[in-house]
């Protein structure tokens, strides 16, 4: 018996829904109520009718969470290369090109710092249009980058991630983003600053099996598809055609991978205030546990008597719960 | 060559990568990444448990996740290895139709990616290096695998292994089928079989994506450079381990032995390093990963 064939990192699901076609007549893809693109505008892309969220590129994205006048770029020159010189149907270059021109962005995501709602942060906003917004070298060295920058500026992260998994077309070096992203949120964490994720439809594949799900925070927009291996791969595997909704984000929500599914609408304002509180925390330093015998109690009075007192007691109870330990380490 | 101020195990390294220019002729020619694909996922193959049962006799094999189940797709254990006691964490695929439907095929759900988590940190506790075997097709990608956070538990495994601050090495043995591998793959060292396969994706998905046909699978092992010197020249494994005359499939104590000799090498090379130096190397290695256009290149 041959093994089942797998996908895991990969972008082969075509979108599952469009950007609104830009047609006489747009429909919402879902209710198919008639939308005009001035409604669809001022609804922040969403359908008036039945809340349907359509995809945003990253420059709009960027323009609905970040104040205006506040945007910095961050790793705006770097450009991808073709380390495996990859050709399928087409050169990997022309891809690149192809893909440039048409979004009017260098590469799958966009870095910066910015401000949002005031408060200042790094803000990663990835784009689907980019060649699925696959993560390629490119998109793992701006991550490592915009991770740098808020380390400089003690700033939190936010990311906002549409991306179909890796960069096949990288191979193995774009296999290998996975862990860069990882490490570099791992030094994120050891200057303690916030990471809050916000997934959008749809983050799948090596974007949701690194640094999306190492968030300390994790929302998702409405209806987003958040899997590790696509749908289609998955019905393969168990031969069963999946329930509706499964791996939606409310689903994820329910099967607590996520913390909060979040309109559009509300999303600045949301993570506004979840920094805020994640920020808010008093630092407050405990005292390392030390031995009884270095624990003095300060003061006079009652208090420190009963202090002592205690001690005592659970001193005694020690010697009587750990007496082979203690003669261990006071051999008299 | 990525490598740490420490033991010197140059003479070693210069008969490797000598024994690895010759390979590079071989491997140039067509059909030769198929090949590899075909051998790395070869039953016969030495399996995880093989090399454990060649290599270390006193083997405790640790169980479960503590929080769901137990995945036989992932072993675990401790067993003394040059002198101290080490931690093991294997994929196994099987040998027989049998094995594989148990261990499912070697393909991890979550709770196995936890139970490698729990081991690896049960290793830091204890101060014991930790040696992975990596092979696997992939994450399982199932419905209930999905539901069970399969992203999350190897993101979550990925930085259990970012942070260790003891030594550690791994070795693809035979598949490293992309992020189900590279969870058990971020160490301070990797190390690959001659024969074994290391990609983002599998050739046949690949090939179904970007060619629309699963039956150019050989084009895209090609294309995708999987094989262990491909691996090598992009920077991404720090040695190519040989195999025996023929594969590692006809000789299992052999290649056992090779693999072990190189694991204890580069264990004694990590371990001459004191763990803060470690921590910042392993970052490095990691953070240096991918490939740019140079500075002021327009496509
Ligand atoms: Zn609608």
């Amino acid at each position: 018996m041959n093994q089942p064939v797998t996908v895991q990192i990969t972008s082969k699901e075509p979108p599952v829904s469009e950007a609104m076609p830009e047609s006489l007549e747009p429909r919402c893809s879902e209710c198919h109520a008639s939308l005009t693109r001035e409604q669809l505008k001022a609804a922040l892309e969403v359908c008036p009718h039945c809340g349907h969220h359509f995809p945003l590129n990253a420059v709009e994205r960027v323009a609905q969470l970040a104040d205006p006048g506040t945007w910095r770029e961050v790793g705006g020159d770097l450009q991808p290369s073709d380390p495996l010189d990859f050709y399928d149907s087409r050169a990997y270059v022309d891809r690149l090109a192809e893909a440039q021109l048409e979004t009017g962005l260098s590469e799958a995501m966009l870095a910066g710092v910015c401000r949002l709602g005031g408060r200042r942060v790094a803000l990663g906003v990835m784009d689907f249009r980019f060649l699925g917004g696959s993560m390629g070298s490119v998109v793992g060295e701006r991550f490592s980058q915009l991770v740098a920058a808020a380390i400089d500026e003690a700033v939190p992260l936010v990311v906002v991630t549409a991306s179909g998994g890796a960069r096949m077309q990288e191979g193995i070096l774009s296999l290998m983003q996975m862990a860069k992203t990882v490490v570099a949120l791992d030094m994120l964490a050891d200057h303690s600053l916030p990471f809050i994720s916000v997934l959008t439809h749809p983050t799948t594949g090596g974007v949701l099996a690194s640094f999306a799900t190492l968030a300390d925070v994790m929302l998702a927009e409405p209806g987003a598809l958040l899997l590790f291996a696509g749908p289609r791969v998955i019905e393969q595997t168990t031969r069963e055609k999946l329930p509706p909704g499964f791996g939606r984000s409310e689903s994820s929500l329910v099967h607590g991978q996520i913390d909060l599914v979040v309109q559009r609408r509300d999303l600045k304002r949301q993570i506004a205030q979840l920094l805020a509180l994640l920020e808010g925390g008093v630092r407050c330093d405990i005292e390392p546990i030390r031995p009884d015998s270095e624990v003095v109690p300060r003061g006079s009075g009652s208090l420190a008597q009963a202090v002592a007192r205690a001690k005592k007691l659970a001193l005694t109870s020690r010697g009587w719960l750990f007496g082979r330990d203690q003669q261990d380490r006071d051999p008299t | 060559m990525p490598s740490l101020p420490g033991v010197g195990y140059s003479e070693e390294i210069n008969k490797i990568e000598i024994q690895l220019e010759s390979l590079k002729g071989r491997k140039d020619s067509a059909g030769a990444a198929w090949k590899t694909v075909q051998l790395a996922r070869r039953q016969d193959r030495p399996l995880a448990l093989d090399y454990i049962k060649h290599t270390f006799p006193d083997f405790a094999e640790l169980h479960g996740d503590r929080l769901r189940g137990d995945d036989p797709a992932i072993v675990g254990g401790m067993a003394t290895f040059d002198g101290r006691t080490i931690m093991i964490v294997g994929q196994q695929k099987g040998h027989d139709l049998k094995e594989r439907q148990f261990r499912n095929f070697g393909m991890p759900r979550p709770e196995g990616y936890r139970k490698a988590q729990r081991l690896a940190l049960l290793a830091q506790k204890f101060q014991m290096p930790v040696v992975t075997l990596v092979d696997t097709p992939g994450a399982f990608p199932g419905a209930e695998a999905e539901e069970g956070g399969q992203a999350g538990a190897i993101s979550r495994t990925l930085r259990v292994f970012a942070r260790l601050s003891v030594p550690t090495v791994a070795v693809v043995i035979g598949e490293g089928g992309s992020g189900g591998a590279l969870a058990l793959a971020l160490c301070d060292r990797v190390y690959m079989l001659e024969n074994a396969i290391y990609s983002v994706s599998t050739p046949e998905a690949c090939s179904a994506i970007l060619w629309r046909d699963a039956g150019q699978a050989s084009q895209a092992a090609e294309a995708l450079r999987l094989t262990a010197v491909d691996l090598y020249r992009l920077g991404v494994i720090d040695l190519v381990i040989p195999e025996p005359r023929m594969g590692a499939h006809k000789h299992h104590r052999a290649t056992a032995k090779v693999v072990a000799r190189q694991v204890e090498a580069g264990l004694r090379e990590i371990e001459a390093v004191s763990p803060e130096e470690r921590l910042r190397a392993r970052r490095r290695k990691f953070l240096a990963m991918g490939m740019l256009a140079p500075a002021d290149t327009k496509l």
